[in-house]
């Protein structure tokens, strides 16, 4: 392979990385957006990384749990079943499943 | 599961229960009234010789009526096998218009606006025998098995 096609092919590969982690980080904001009505720890959602989980740090109560759910189908409008809400519990959860559904569209 | 059913399946009693009868109910909504009694005891001390009915009182009505005895009929197939179903009220936001009197009649009117994932959000209004507003807000419980 040609050196430039190889830098060609290096600065794509860049730029599409770039590119999920721009998405990543957007939807982290939006996520963020959506669940700062419901928190109880304004510190851990300052602090907010994929790794937050929204019970244990950001103290939401189950029935505002169910809000942001609700609230993340309007947002992204997709429809999350009976597991996915389940499984919702951290924001990495809740990015991979908003990430599928959008997917499915 | 009929009206008379969920009555007595209610996880309340007196001096607590603030539900007489149902006289509606569907998966959209609920109507249903209470009187209250000359000798509650709340009213000895809510006012000192001026008995009011308490505001959080009349919201406790609104929420029998409006989201446990509602709840109980949405959730009725689920139900009918277990005894006793978890309830929690999580939210209220009531206006209050009108003053509720011992002796006083009222009629919750409530109209249901979601139910998802166990969570019950309704819209609840309050009249008196005069059909006047007493008051209305939107509260929200939580139910399971």
């Amino acid at each position: 392979m040609a050196l430039e096609t190889l830098m060609d092919v290096l600065f794509l590969r860049k730029l599409a990385n770039r590119r999920i982690t721009m998405k990543k980080e957007a939807l982290i904001a939006q996520l963020k957006d959506i669940v700062q009505p419901y928190v109880q720890n304004e510190e851990a959602l300052e602090n907010l990384t994929e790794n937050t989980d929204f019970i244990s740090d950001l103290k939401i109560n189950s029935a505002n749990l169910v809000d942001v759910v609700l609230d993340v189908e309007e947002v992204f409008d997709i429809e999350i079943d009976n597991d996915a809400m389940e499984k919702m519990l951290t924001v990495k959860a809740a990015m991979e499943i908003i990430s599928a559904k959008l997917d499915e569209k | 599961m009929t009206s008379d059913q969920i009555l007595k399946r209610l996880p309340y009693q007196d001096p607590f229960l603030f539900v007489d009868a149902i006289e509606a109910i569907s998966l959209a909504g609920i109507t249903g009234h209470y009187t209250f009694k000359h000798d509650h005891y709340f009213y000895i001390g809510h006012f000192k010789n001026n008995p009011i009915t308490p505001g959080v009182i009349l919201i406790e009505c609104m929420a029998q009526i409006g989201l446990v005895c509602l709840g109980m009929y949405i959730m009725k197939d689920e139900i009918s096998t277990h005894d006793n179903p978890k309830i929690a009220l999580t939210s209220s936001q009531v206006d209050f218009y009108l003053p509720v009197l011992p002796g006083d009649k009222v009629t919750v009117i409530s109209e249901k606006d979601v139910f998802r994932f166990n969570k019950l959000k309704c819209k609840v209004r309050m009249y008196n025998a005069e059909e006047e507003l007493v008051c209305r807000g939107q509260i929200s419980g939580m139910i399971s098995l």
